[in-house]
Protein backbone atom coordinates (compact mmCIF):
# COMPACT_ATOMS: atom_id res chain seq x y z
CA UNK A 1 0.00 0.00 0.00
CA UNK A 2 1.35 3.45 -0.86
CA UNK A 3 2.12 5.47 2.22
CA UNK A 4 -0.19 8.41 2.93
CA UNK A 5 -2.60 7.51 0.17
CA UNK A 6 -5.83 7.70 2.10
CA UNK A 7 -8.20 8.38 -0.81
CA UNK A 8 -9.21 4.72 -1.35
CA UNK A 9 -9.92 4.38 2.37
CA UNK A 10 -12.00 7.54 2.21
CA UNK A 11 -13.91 5.85 -0.59
CA UNK A 12 -15.19 3.24 1.88
CA UNK A 13 -16.42 5.96 4.22
CA UNK A 14 -17.82 7.89 1.25
CA UNK A 15 -19.76 4.86 0.03
CA UNK A 16 -21.19 4.25 3.50
CA UNK A 17 -22.17 7.92 3.86
CA UNK A 18 -23.73 7.99 0.40
CA UNK A 19 -25.78 4.93 1.30
CA UNK A 20 -26.83 6.62 4.54
CA UNK A 21 -28.50 9.31 2.46
CA UNK A 22 -30.58 6.78 0.53
CA UNK A 23 -31.37 4.06 3.09
CA UNK A 24 -34.57 5.14 4.86
CA UNK A 25 -33.63 4.30 8.45
CA UNK A 26 -30.45 4.34 10.48
CA UNK A 27 -30.89 0.82 11.94
CA UNK A 28 -31.32 -0.60 8.43
CA UNK A 29 -28.22 1.28 7.27
CA UNK A 30 -26.23 -0.05 10.22
CA UNK A 31 -27.39 -3.62 9.56
CA UNK A 32 -26.47 -3.31 5.88
CA UNK A 33 -23.11 -1.75 6.69
CA UNK A 34 -22.11 -4.52 9.10
CA UNK A 35 -23.35 -7.12 6.61
CA UNK A 36 -21.27 -5.47 3.88
CA UNK A 37 -18.17 -5.30 6.05
CA UNK A 38 -18.59 -8.97 7.06
CA UNK A 39 -18.99 -10.02 3.45
CA UNK A 40 -15.99 -7.92 2.49
CA UNK A 41 -13.83 -9.49 5.19
CA UNK A 42 -14.70 -13.00 4.04
CA UNK A 43 -13.97 -12.09 0.42
CA UNK A 44 -10.67 -10.56 1.55
CA UNK A 45 -9.67 -13.81 3.27
CA UNK A 46 -10.38 -15.73 0.08
CA UNK A 47 -8.73 -13.20 -2.27
CA UNK A 48 -5.59 -12.08 -0.40
CA UNK A 49 -3.57 -15.17 -1.27
CA UNK A 50 -4.45 -14.97 -4.94
CA UNK A 51 -3.35 -11.36 -5.28
CA UNK A 52 0.04 -12.19 -3.72
CA UNK A 53 0.47 -15.22 -5.98
CA UNK A 54 -0.20 -13.06 -9.01
CA UNK A 55 2.04 -10.25 -7.78
CA UNK A 56 4.95 -12.46 -6.84
CA UNK A 57 5.11 -14.90 -9.74
CA UNK A 58 2.73 -13.47 -12.31
CA UNK A 59 0.62 -16.63 -12.08
CA UNK A 60 -3.05 -16.51 -13.06
CA UNK A 61 -4.53 -19.19 -10.83
CA UNK A 62 -8.18 -19.79 -11.70
CA UNK A 63 -8.10 -22.87 -9.47
CA UNK A 64 -7.98 -20.73 -6.34
CA UNK A 65 -11.69 -21.49 -5.93
CA UNK A 66 -10.83 -25.16 -5.41
CA UNK A 67 -9.01 -24.29 -2.19
CA UNK A 68 -12.09 -22.40 -1.00
CA UNK A 69 -14.36 -25.40 -1.61
CA UNK A 70 -11.97 -28.02 -0.25
CA UNK A 71 -11.32 -25.95 2.89
CA UNK A 72 -15.06 -25.64 3.48
CA UNK A 73 -15.62 -29.38 2.97
CA UNK A 74 -12.75 -30.33 5.27
CA UNK A 75 -14.18 -28.09 7.98
CA UNK A 76 -17.69 -29.43 7.38
CA UNK A 77 -16.45 -32.99 7.95
CA UNK A 78 -14.95 -31.97 11.30
CA UNK A 79 -18.01 -29.96 12.31
CA UNK A 80 -20.35 -32.83 11.50
CA UNK A 81 -18.20 -35.12 13.66
CA UNK A 82 -18.27 -32.52 16.45
CA UNK A 83 -21.97 -31.77 16.09
CA UNK A 84 -22.52 -31.93 19.85
CA UNK A 85 -20.02 -29.18 20.49
CA UNK A 86 -21.58 -26.99 17.80
CA UNK A 87 -25.05 -27.34 19.24
CA UNK A 88 -24.07 -26.87 22.88
CA UNK A 89 -25.33 -23.60 24.39
CA UNK A 90 -21.82 -22.74 25.56
CA UNK A 91 -19.48 -20.43 23.66
CA UNK A 92 -16.45 -22.34 24.93
CA UNK A 93 -17.79 -25.66 23.61
CA UNK A 94 -18.71 -24.02 20.30
CA UNK A 95 -15.20 -22.62 19.95
CA UNK A 96 -13.71 -26.01 20.90
CA UNK A 97 -15.60 -27.47 17.94
CA UNK A 98 -14.82 -24.61 15.56
CA UNK A 99 -11.10 -24.45 16.26
CA UNK A 100 -10.26 -27.93 14.87
CA UNK A 101 -12.62 -27.30 11.95
CA UNK A 102 -10.85 -24.08 11.02
CA UNK A 103 -7.48 -25.79 11.51
CA UNK A 104 -8.60 -28.63 9.22
CA UNK A 105 -9.74 -26.13 6.56
CA UNK A 106 -6.41 -24.29 6.68
CA UNK A 107 -4.33 -27.50 6.71
CA UNK A 108 -6.19 -29.35 3.94
CA UNK A 109 -6.38 -26.29 1.66
CA UNK A 110 -2.70 -25.56 2.32
CA UNK A 111 -1.64 -29.11 1.50
CA UNK A 112 -3.77 -29.08 -1.65
CA UNK A 113 -2.12 -25.78 -2.58
CA UNK A 114 1.33 -27.28 -2.14
CA UNK A 115 0.45 -30.27 -4.35
CA UNK A 116 -1.20 -27.98 -6.89
CA UNK A 117 1.85 -25.73 -7.13
CA UNK A 118 4.18 -28.67 -7.72
CA UNK A 119 2.00 -30.61 -10.14
CA UNK A 120 -0.06 -28.03 -12.02
CA UNK A 121 1.49 -24.57 -11.70
CA UNK A 122 5.23 -25.30 -11.86
CA UNK A 123 5.25 -26.61 -15.44
CA UNK A 124 3.49 -23.50 -16.76
CA UNK A 125 5.44 -20.63 -15.18
CA UNK A 126 5.66 -17.68 -17.55
CA UNK A 127 2.85 -18.79 -19.85
CA UNK A 128 -0.45 -17.08 -19.03
CA UNK A 129 -2.52 -18.93 -21.60
CA UNK A 130 -1.41 -22.33 -20.32
CA UNK A 131 -1.91 -21.15 -16.74
CA UNK A 132 -5.52 -20.21 -17.46
CA UNK A 133 -6.20 -23.50 -19.22
CA UNK A 134 -4.58 -25.83 -16.69
CA UNK A 135 -5.85 -24.03 -13.61
CA UNK A 136 -9.41 -23.94 -14.98
CA UNK A 137 -9.02 -27.64 -15.69
CA UNK A 138 -7.64 -28.18 -12.20
CA UNK A 139 -10.63 -26.41 -10.67
CA UNK A 140 -13.02 -28.68 -12.56
CA UNK A 141 -11.07 -31.80 -11.55
CA UNK A 142 -11.07 -30.80 -7.86
CA UNK A 143 -14.79 -30.08 -8.02
CA UNK A 144 -15.42 -33.56 -9.39
CA UNK A 145 -13.13 -35.09 -6.76
CA UNK A 146 -15.21 -33.34 -4.10
CA UNK A 147 -18.28 -35.06 -5.57
CA UNK A 148 -16.44 -38.39 -5.33
CA UNK A 149 -15.28 -37.90 -1.72
CA UNK A 150 -18.21 -36.01 -0.18
CA UNK A 151 -21.02 -36.76 -2.65
CA UNK A 152 -22.80 -34.45 -5.07
CA UNK A 153 -25.36 -33.04 -2.63
CA UNK A 154 -25.16 -29.79 -0.76
CA UNK A 155 -24.13 -30.28 2.88
CA UNK A 156 -26.02 -28.15 5.43
CA UNK A 157 -23.65 -26.40 7.80
CA UNK A 158 -25.42 -24.84 10.77
CA UNK A 159 -23.64 -22.10 12.68
CA UNK A 160 -22.52 -22.68 16.27
CA UNK A 161 -25.41 -22.29 18.71
CA UNK A 162 -24.06 -19.23 20.52
CA UNK A 163 -23.12 -17.47 17.29
CA UNK A 164 -26.57 -17.73 15.73
CA UNK A 165 -29.11 -14.97 16.16
CA UNK A 166 -28.55 -11.26 16.46
CA UNK A 167 -27.57 -8.63 18.94
CA UNK A 168 -29.46 -5.36 19.11
CA UNK A 169 -27.48 -2.16 18.78
CA UNK A 170 -30.11 0.51 19.28
CA UNK A 171 -32.87 -0.59 16.93
CA UNK A 172 -30.46 -2.34 14.58
CA UNK A 173 -30.30 -6.12 14.59
CA UNK A 174 -26.74 -7.25 13.88
CA UNK A 175 -26.13 -10.94 13.27
CA UNK A 176 -23.59 -12.35 15.69
CA UNK A 177 -21.92 -14.35 12.94
CA UNK A 178 -21.27 -11.20 10.94
CA UNK A 179 -19.54 -9.62 13.90
CA UNK A 180 -17.41 -12.76 14.19
CA UNK A 181 -16.59 -12.57 10.45
CA UNK A 182 -15.51 -8.92 10.81
CA UNK A 183 -13.29 -9.79 13.78
CA UNK A 184 -11.69 -12.79 12.03
CA UNK A 185 -11.17 -10.71 8.87
CA UNK A 186 -9.53 -7.91 10.84
CA UNK A 187 -7.30 -10.43 12.61
CA UNK A 188 -6.23 -11.93 9.26
CA UNK A 189 -5.55 -8.48 7.81
CA UNK A 190 -3.56 -7.44 10.89
CA UNK A 191 -1.52 -10.65 10.75
CA UNK A 192 -0.80 -10.19 7.05
CA UNK A 193 0.07 -6.52 7.57
CA UNK A 194 2.52 -7.37 10.34
CA UNK A 195 4.15 -10.14 8.32
CA UNK A 196 4.43 -7.99 5.19
CA UNK A 197 5.57 -4.78 6.89
CA UNK A 198 7.42 -5.82 10.01
CA UNK A 199 9.34 -8.94 9.04
CA UNK A 200 12.19 -9.79 6.71
CA UNK A 201 9.99 -12.40 5.05
CA UNK A 202 7.44 -9.68 4.29
CA UNK A 203 10.18 -7.44 2.93
CA UNK A 204 11.22 -10.23 0.58
CA UNK A 205 7.63 -10.81 -0.54
CA UNK A 206 7.06 -7.10 -1.22
CA UNK A 207 10.34 -6.87 -3.11
CA UNK A 208 9.53 -10.05 -5.02
CA UNK A 209 6.18 -8.64 -6.09
CA UNK A 210 8.05 -5.67 -7.60
CA UNK A 211 11.04 -7.34 -9.21
CA UNK A 212 11.56 -11.08 -8.89
CA UNK A 213 14.74 -11.09 -10.93
CA UNK A 214 16.43 -8.50 -8.73
CA UNK A 215 15.52 -10.39 -5.56
CA UNK A 216 17.20 -13.46 -7.05
CA UNK A 217 20.21 -11.34 -8.00
CA UNK A 218 20.52 -10.38 -4.33
CA UNK A 219 20.88 -14.07 -3.49
CA UNK A 220 17.38 -15.11 -2.45
CA UNK A 221 15.52 -18.10 -3.85
CA UNK A 222 12.23 -16.62 -4.97
CA UNK A 223 10.90 -20.01 -6.07
CA UNK A 224 10.91 -21.24 -2.45
CA UNK A 225 9.34 -18.00 -1.32
CA UNK A 226 6.65 -18.44 -3.92
CA UNK A 227 5.82 -21.97 -2.77
CA UNK A 228 5.42 -20.63 0.77
CA UNK A 229 3.17 -17.79 -0.38
CA UNK A 230 1.16 -20.15 -2.56
CA UNK A 231 0.57 -22.54 0.36
CA UNK A 232 -0.29 -19.68 2.73
CA UNK A 233 -2.65 -18.19 0.14
CA UNK A 234 -4.35 -21.55 -0.36
CA UNK A 235 -4.71 -21.99 3.41
CA UNK A 236 -6.26 -18.52 3.70
CA UNK A 237 -8.66 -19.41 0.90
CA UNK A 238 -9.63 -22.50 2.90
CA UNK A 239 -10.24 -20.34 5.96
CA UNK A 240 -12.30 -17.89 3.92
CA UNK A 241 -14.16 -20.86 2.43
CA UNK A 242 -15.30 -22.23 5.78
CA UNK A 243 -16.27 -18.75 7.01
CA UNK A 244 -18.27 -18.21 3.82
CA UNK A 245 -19.87 -21.66 4.06
CA UNK A 246 -21.02 -20.98 7.63
CA UNK A 247 -22.34 -17.62 6.46
CA UNK A 248 -24.32 -19.40 3.74
CA UNK A 249 -25.05 -22.30 6.13
CA UNK A 250 -24.25 -24.82 3.43
CA UNK A 251 -21.34 -26.26 1.48
CA UNK A 252 -21.37 -27.03 -2.24
CA UNK A 253 -18.60 -28.16 -4.56
CA UNK A 254 -19.27 -25.18 -6.83
CA UNK A 255 -18.99 -22.50 -4.14
CA UNK A 256 -15.33 -21.81 -4.91
CA UNK A 257 -15.96 -21.40 -8.62
CA UNK A 258 -18.93 -19.11 -7.88
CA UNK A 259 -16.71 -16.87 -5.75
CA UNK A 260 -13.97 -16.53 -8.36
CA UNK A 261 -15.70 -13.75 -10.30
CA UNK A 262 -16.04 -11.54 -7.25
CA UNK A 263 -12.50 -12.44 -6.11
CA UNK A 264 -11.05 -11.36 -9.45
CA UNK A 265 -13.07 -8.13 -9.28
CA UNK A 266 -11.62 -7.47 -5.82
CA UNK A 267 -8.00 -8.05 -6.78
CA UNK A 268 -8.38 -5.97 -9.96
CA UNK A 269 -9.98 -3.13 -7.99
CA UNK A 270 -7.28 -3.34 -5.32
CA UNK A 271 -4.37 -3.48 -7.75
CA UNK A 272 -2.97 -6.90 -8.57
CA UNK A 273 -0.33 -7.92 -6.05
CA UNK A 274 -1.45 -5.51 -3.33
CA UNK A 275 -2.80 -6.95 -0.07
CA UNK A 276 -3.82 -3.49 1.17
CA UNK A 277 -5.64 -2.85 -2.10
CA UNK A 278 -7.29 -6.26 -1.85
CA UNK A 279 -8.56 -5.39 1.64
CA UNK A 280 -10.04 -2.05 0.55
CA UNK A 281 -11.43 -3.58 -2.65
CA UNK A 282 -13.11 -6.40 -0.73
CA UNK A 283 -14.76 -4.00 1.68
CA UNK A 284 -15.99 -1.81 -1.18
CA UNK A 285 -17.41 -4.84 -2.99
CA UNK A 286 -19.07 -6.17 0.18
CA UNK A 287 -20.66 -2.83 1.03
CA UNK A 288 -21.74 -2.15 -2.55
CA UNK A 289 -23.38 -5.58 -2.87
CA UNK A 290 -25.38 -5.06 0.33
CA UNK A 291 -26.43 -1.46 -0.27
CA UNK A 292 -27.43 -2.01 -3.90
CA UNK A 293 -29.05 -5.34 -3.02
CA UNK A 294 -31.32 -3.44 -0.66
CA UNK A 295 -31.89 -0.24 -2.64
CA UNK A 296 -32.12 -1.61 -6.18
CA UNK A 297 -32.11 -5.44 -6.16
CA UNK A 298 -32.29 -5.63 -9.96
CA UNK A 299 -28.96 -3.81 -10.20
CA UNK A 300 -27.25 -5.96 -7.57
CA UNK A 301 -25.75 -8.37 -10.08
CA UNK A 302 -23.99 -5.66 -12.06
CA UNK A 303 -23.13 -3.32 -9.19
CA UNK A 304 -19.66 -4.75 -8.58
CA UNK A 305 -18.83 -4.66 -12.28
CA UNK A 306 -19.93 -1.01 -12.29
CA UNK A 307 -17.77 -0.36 -9.21
CA UNK A 308 -14.79 -1.96 -10.95
CA UNK A 309 -15.33 0.12 -14.09
CA UNK A 310 -15.56 3.36 -12.11
CA UNK A 311 -12.46 2.60 -10.07
CA UNK A 312 -10.45 1.62 -13.14
CA UNK A 313 -11.50 4.84 -14.85
CA UNK A 314 -10.12 6.67 -11.83
CA UNK A 315 -7.06 4.49 -11.24
CA UNK A 316 -6.44 2.23 -14.22
CA UNK A 317 -4.05 -0.06 -12.31
CA UNK A 318 -6.28 -0.38 -9.28
CA UNK A 319 -6.46 1.42 -5.94
CA UNK A 320 -2.99 0.49 -4.69
CA UNK A 321 -1.06 -0.95 -7.62
CA UNK A 322 2.10 -2.83 -6.68
CA UNK A 323 5.15 -1.20 -8.28
CA UNK A 324 6.36 -3.50 -11.04
CA UNK A 325 9.80 -3.44 -12.58
CA UNK B 1 39.16 -13.92 -10.69
CA UNK B 2 36.52 -14.17 -13.42
CA UNK B 3 37.14 -15.78 -16.78
CA UNK B 4 34.71 -16.23 -19.63
CA UNK B 5 35.82 -18.71 -22.30
CA UNK B 6 33.92 -19.14 -25.55
CA UNK B 7 30.64 -18.05 -23.97
CA UNK B 8 27.63 -18.17 -26.23
CA UNK B 9 24.16 -16.96 -25.29
CA UNK B 10 20.96 -17.35 -27.24
CA UNK B 11 17.84 -15.35 -26.43
CA UNK B 12 14.99 -16.97 -28.27
CA UNK B 13 16.10 -17.28 -31.88
CA UNK B 14 18.80 -14.62 -31.51
CA UNK B 15 22.43 -15.58 -31.05
CA UNK B 16 23.67 -12.69 -28.90
CA UNK B 17 27.01 -13.74 -27.41
CA UNK B 18 29.11 -15.53 -30.00
CA UNK B 19 32.12 -16.88 -28.17
CA UNK B 20 33.03 -14.25 -25.60
CA UNK B 21 36.49 -14.56 -24.04
CA UNK B 22 37.31 -12.10 -21.29
CA UNK B 23 39.33 -12.12 -18.06
CA UNK B 24 38.67 -9.90 -15.05
CA UNK B 25 41.65 -9.73 -12.74
CA UNK B 26 41.38 -9.43 -8.99
CA UNK B 27 41.44 -5.89 -7.53
CA UNK B 28 41.13 -4.32 -10.95
CA UNK B 29 38.32 -2.36 -12.53
CA UNK B 30 37.67 -3.80 -15.96
CA UNK B 31 35.61 -1.70 -18.34
CA UNK B 32 33.43 -3.47 -20.87
CA UNK B 33 32.86 -1.07 -23.74
CA UNK B 34 31.09 -1.25 -27.08
CA UNK B 35 28.31 0.28 -29.08
CA UNK B 36 24.62 -0.32 -28.41
CA UNK B 37 23.59 -3.89 -29.09
CA UNK B 38 27.13 -5.24 -28.90
CA UNK B 39 26.14 -7.71 -26.16
CA UNK B 40 27.54 -6.00 -23.04
CA UNK B 41 24.38 -6.25 -20.95
CA UNK B 42 23.85 -9.84 -22.12
CA UNK B 43 27.37 -10.59 -20.98
CA UNK B 44 26.67 -9.39 -17.42
CA UNK B 45 23.28 -11.13 -17.31
CA UNK B 46 24.87 -14.36 -18.49
CA UNK B 47 27.52 -14.13 -15.74
CA UNK B 48 24.68 -13.68 -13.21
CA UNK B 49 22.77 -16.66 -14.63
CA UNK B 50 19.81 -14.48 -15.59
CA UNK B 51 20.29 -15.76 -19.11
CA UNK B 52 21.87 -19.17 -19.62
CA UNK B 53 25.10 -19.62 -21.51
CA UNK B 54 24.37 -22.06 -24.33
CA UNK B 55 28.08 -22.89 -24.69
CA UNK B 56 31.39 -22.01 -23.10
CA UNK B 57 32.51 -21.73 -19.49
CA UNK B 58 32.41 -19.01 -16.86
CA UNK B 59 35.00 -19.58 -14.12
CA UNK B 60 34.92 -17.56 -10.93
CA UNK B 61 37.42 -18.05 -8.14
CA UNK B 62 38.47 -21.32 -9.74
CA UNK B 63 35.03 -22.92 -10.17
CA UNK B 64 32.65 -23.10 -13.10
CA UNK B 65 29.47 -21.17 -12.40
CA UNK B 66 27.60 -21.20 -15.70
CA UNK B 67 25.25 -23.95 -14.52
CA UNK B 68 24.44 -22.33 -11.18
CA UNK B 69 21.16 -20.59 -10.42
CA UNK B 70 21.22 -16.80 -10.01
CA UNK B 71 20.83 -16.83 -6.18
CA UNK B 72 23.73 -19.28 -5.89
CA UNK B 73 25.89 -17.06 -8.07
CA UNK B 74 24.97 -14.01 -5.96
CA UNK B 75 25.90 -15.96 -2.83
CA UNK B 76 29.44 -16.34 -4.16
CA UNK B 77 29.74 -12.65 -3.17
CA UNK B 78 28.95 -11.29 -6.60
CA UNK B 79 26.81 -8.15 -6.63
CA UNK B 80 24.95 -6.99 -9.71
CA UNK B 81 23.66 -3.52 -10.54
CA UNK B 82 21.49 -3.81 -13.66
CA UNK B 83 21.06 -1.17 -16.33
CA UNK B 84 17.62 -0.24 -15.00
CA UNK B 85 19.11 -0.13 -11.48
CA UNK B 86 16.59 -2.69 -10.19
CA UNK B 87 15.66 -0.71 -7.09
CA UNK B 88 12.46 -1.65 -5.29
CA UNK B 89 10.41 1.50 -5.80
CA UNK B 90 7.72 0.64 -3.25
CA UNK B 91 10.28 0.00 -0.50
CA UNK B 92 12.12 2.71 1.39
CA UNK B 93 15.84 3.33 0.92
CA UNK B 94 16.41 1.66 4.31
CA UNK B 95 14.40 -1.40 3.28
CA UNK B 96 16.31 -1.66 -0.01
CA UNK B 97 19.56 -1.71 1.96
CA UNK B 98 18.21 -4.15 4.57
CA UNK B 99 17.20 -6.57 1.87
CA UNK B 100 20.64 -6.52 0.27
CA UNK B 101 22.31 -7.32 3.60
CA UNK B 102 21.75 -11.07 3.57
CA UNK B 103 23.58 -11.84 6.78
CA UNK B 104 21.51 -9.55 9.00
CA UNK B 105 21.17 -5.84 9.72
CA UNK B 106 23.82 -3.80 7.88
CA UNK B 107 27.01 -3.00 9.75
CA UNK B 108 26.85 0.58 11.10
CA UNK B 109 30.39 1.45 10.04
CA UNK B 110 29.70 0.24 6.56
CA UNK B 111 26.50 2.25 6.41
CA UNK B 112 28.39 5.36 7.51
CA UNK B 113 30.88 4.76 4.71
CA UNK B 114 28.02 4.48 2.21
CA UNK B 115 26.52 7.69 3.56
CA UNK B 116 29.90 9.38 3.17
CA UNK B 117 30.00 8.28 -0.47
CA UNK B 118 26.36 9.14 -1.12
CA UNK B 119 25.00 11.63 1.45
CA UNK B 120 21.59 11.58 -0.24
CA UNK B 121 21.09 8.01 0.99
CA UNK B 122 21.19 9.18 4.61
CA UNK B 123 18.91 12.11 3.89
CA UNK B 124 16.28 9.96 2.19
CA UNK B 125 16.74 6.81 4.29
CA UNK B 126 13.05 6.51 5.13
CA UNK B 127 11.71 7.80 1.81
CA UNK B 128 10.21 5.52 -0.81
CA UNK B 129 12.93 4.62 -3.29
CA UNK B 130 10.50 5.31 -6.13
CA UNK B 131 10.50 9.00 -5.17
CA UNK B 132 14.25 9.42 -5.65
CA UNK B 133 15.73 11.20 -8.67
CA UNK B 134 17.50 9.16 -11.37
CA UNK B 135 20.94 9.91 -9.91
CA UNK B 136 19.82 9.05 -6.38
CA UNK B 137 18.33 5.78 -7.63
CA UNK B 138 21.70 4.90 -9.17
CA UNK B 139 23.39 5.77 -5.88
CA UNK B 140 20.95 3.49 -4.06
CA UNK B 141 21.56 0.67 -6.53
CA UNK B 142 25.30 0.91 -5.94
CA UNK B 143 24.88 1.35 -2.18
CA UNK B 144 22.79 -1.79 -2.12
CA UNK B 145 25.48 -3.70 -3.99
CA UNK B 146 28.13 -2.76 -1.40
CA UNK B 147 26.06 -2.82 1.81
CA UNK B 148 28.00 -5.97 2.63
CA UNK B 149 31.52 -6.67 1.35
CA UNK B 150 31.39 -8.34 -2.05
CA UNK B 151 34.28 -9.83 -3.98
CA UNK B 152 33.03 -8.82 -7.42
CA UNK B 153 30.71 -6.03 -8.55
CA UNK B 154 29.03 -6.18 -11.95
CA UNK B 155 27.69 -2.75 -12.85
CA UNK B 156 25.74 -2.01 -16.01
CA UNK B 157 25.98 1.57 -17.35
CA UNK B 158 26.17 3.45 -14.05
CA UNK B 159 26.25 6.87 -15.75
CA UNK B 160 23.33 6.32 -18.11
CA UNK B 161 21.06 9.35 -18.12
CA UNK B 162 22.90 11.09 -15.29
CA UNK B 163 23.78 14.80 -15.11
CA UNK B 164 27.51 15.72 -15.30
CA UNK B 165 27.63 16.70 -11.61
CA UNK B 166 26.26 13.31 -10.60
CA UNK B 167 28.72 11.55 -12.92
CA UNK B 168 31.56 13.37 -11.16
CA UNK B 169 30.25 12.08 -7.82
CA UNK B 170 30.01 8.60 -9.30
CA UNK B 171 33.63 8.72 -10.42
CA UNK B 172 34.68 9.54 -6.86
CA UNK B 173 32.53 6.73 -5.51
CA UNK B 174 33.98 4.18 -7.94
CA UNK B 175 37.51 5.28 -7.02
CA UNK B 176 36.66 4.38 -3.43
CA UNK B 177 35.09 1.07 -4.47
CA UNK B 178 38.18 0.09 -6.46
CA UNK B 179 40.15 0.01 -3.22
CA UNK B 180 38.13 -2.83 -1.74
CA UNK B 181 36.73 -4.94 -4.54
CA UNK B 182 36.99 -6.13 -8.11
CA UNK B 183 34.68 -4.53 -10.66
CA UNK B 184 33.41 -5.28 -14.14
CA UNK B 185 31.62 -2.20 -15.42
CA UNK B 186 29.70 -1.85 -18.66
CA UNK B 187 29.91 1.72 -19.86
CA UNK B 188 29.27 3.86 -22.90
CA UNK B 189 30.72 7.07 -21.48
CA UNK B 190 34.36 6.86 -22.51
CA UNK B 191 35.44 9.75 -20.30
CA UNK B 192 34.07 7.91 -17.29
CA UNK B 193 35.64 4.66 -18.43
CA UNK B 194 39.00 6.27 -19.07
CA UNK B 195 39.16 7.94 -15.68
CA UNK B 196 38.49 4.71 -13.77
CA UNK B 197 39.39 1.64 -15.80
CA UNK B 198 42.48 -0.45 -15.20
CA UNK B 199 41.70 -2.90 -17.97
CA UNK B 200 39.34 -2.73 -20.91
CA UNK B 201 37.49 -5.15 -23.13
CA UNK B 202 35.63 -3.93 -26.18
CA UNK B 203 32.69 -5.86 -27.61
CA UNK B 204 31.20 -5.81 -31.06
CA UNK B 205 28.48 -8.06 -32.47
CA UNK B 206 28.61 -10.46 -29.54
CA UNK B 207 32.38 -10.90 -29.54
CA UNK B 208 35.31 -9.37 -27.71
CA UNK B 209 37.29 -7.45 -30.32
CA UNK B 210 39.91 -5.88 -28.08
CA UNK B 211 41.36 -6.40 -24.62
CA UNK B 212 44.20 -4.62 -22.89
CA UNK B 213 45.15 -1.88 -20.47
CA UNK B 214 42.84 1.12 -20.34
CA UNK B 215 45.77 3.52 -20.42
CA UNK B 216 46.86 2.08 -23.79
CA UNK B 217 43.42 2.57 -25.31
CA UNK B 218 43.16 6.05 -23.76
CA UNK B 219 46.44 7.02 -25.39
CA UNK B 220 45.56 5.73 -28.85
CA UNK B 221 42.88 7.88 -30.48
CA UNK B 222 42.99 5.97 -33.73
CA UNK B 223 42.29 2.73 -31.88
CA UNK B 224 39.46 4.39 -29.96
CA UNK B 225 37.94 5.62 -33.19
CA UNK B 226 38.25 2.20 -34.82
CA UNK B 227 36.84 0.26 -31.87
CA UNK B 228 34.24 2.61 -30.49
CA UNK B 229 33.43 4.80 -33.50
CA UNK B 230 30.09 6.54 -33.25
CA UNK B 231 29.51 5.70 -29.63
CA UNK B 232 32.73 7.49 -28.76
CA UNK B 233 31.61 10.64 -30.56
CA UNK B 234 28.26 10.48 -28.84
CA UNK B 235 29.63 10.22 -25.35
CA UNK B 236 32.83 12.22 -25.34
Amino acid sequence: MKKHDWLPLALIAGLALAAFAFVPSTPTWLTLTVAGLAMGMMIFMMASGLTLVFGLMDVMNFAHGAFISVGAYAAASVLIALKGGMQAPSLAENLMAMAPALAAAVAVAGILGWIFERVVIRPVYGDHLKQILVTMGGLIVVEQLIHVVWGPDMIPLPRPATITGSVLIGDAAIERYRILAVLVGLAVFAALWIVLNRTRLGLLIRAGVENTEMVESLGYRVRRLFVGVFVAGSALAGLGGVMWAMYQESVTAGMGMQMMVVIFIVIIIGGMGSVGGCFVGALLVGLMANYIGYLAPKLALGSNILLMVLILLWRPRGLYPASKA
Amino acid sequence: MLELSGVNTHIGQYHILQGVDVVVRQNELTMLLGRNGAGKTTCLRTIMGLWRASAGTIRYDGREIQQLETPDIARLDIAYVPENMGIFAGLTVRENLLLAARSGPPDEKRLERIFALFPAMKKFLDSAAGNLSGGQKQMLAISRAIVEPRKLLLVDEPTKGLAPAIIAAMIEAFRELKRETTLLVVEQNFQFARSLGDAVAVMDSGRIVHTGAMRDLAADEALQQRLLGLSLEAHQ
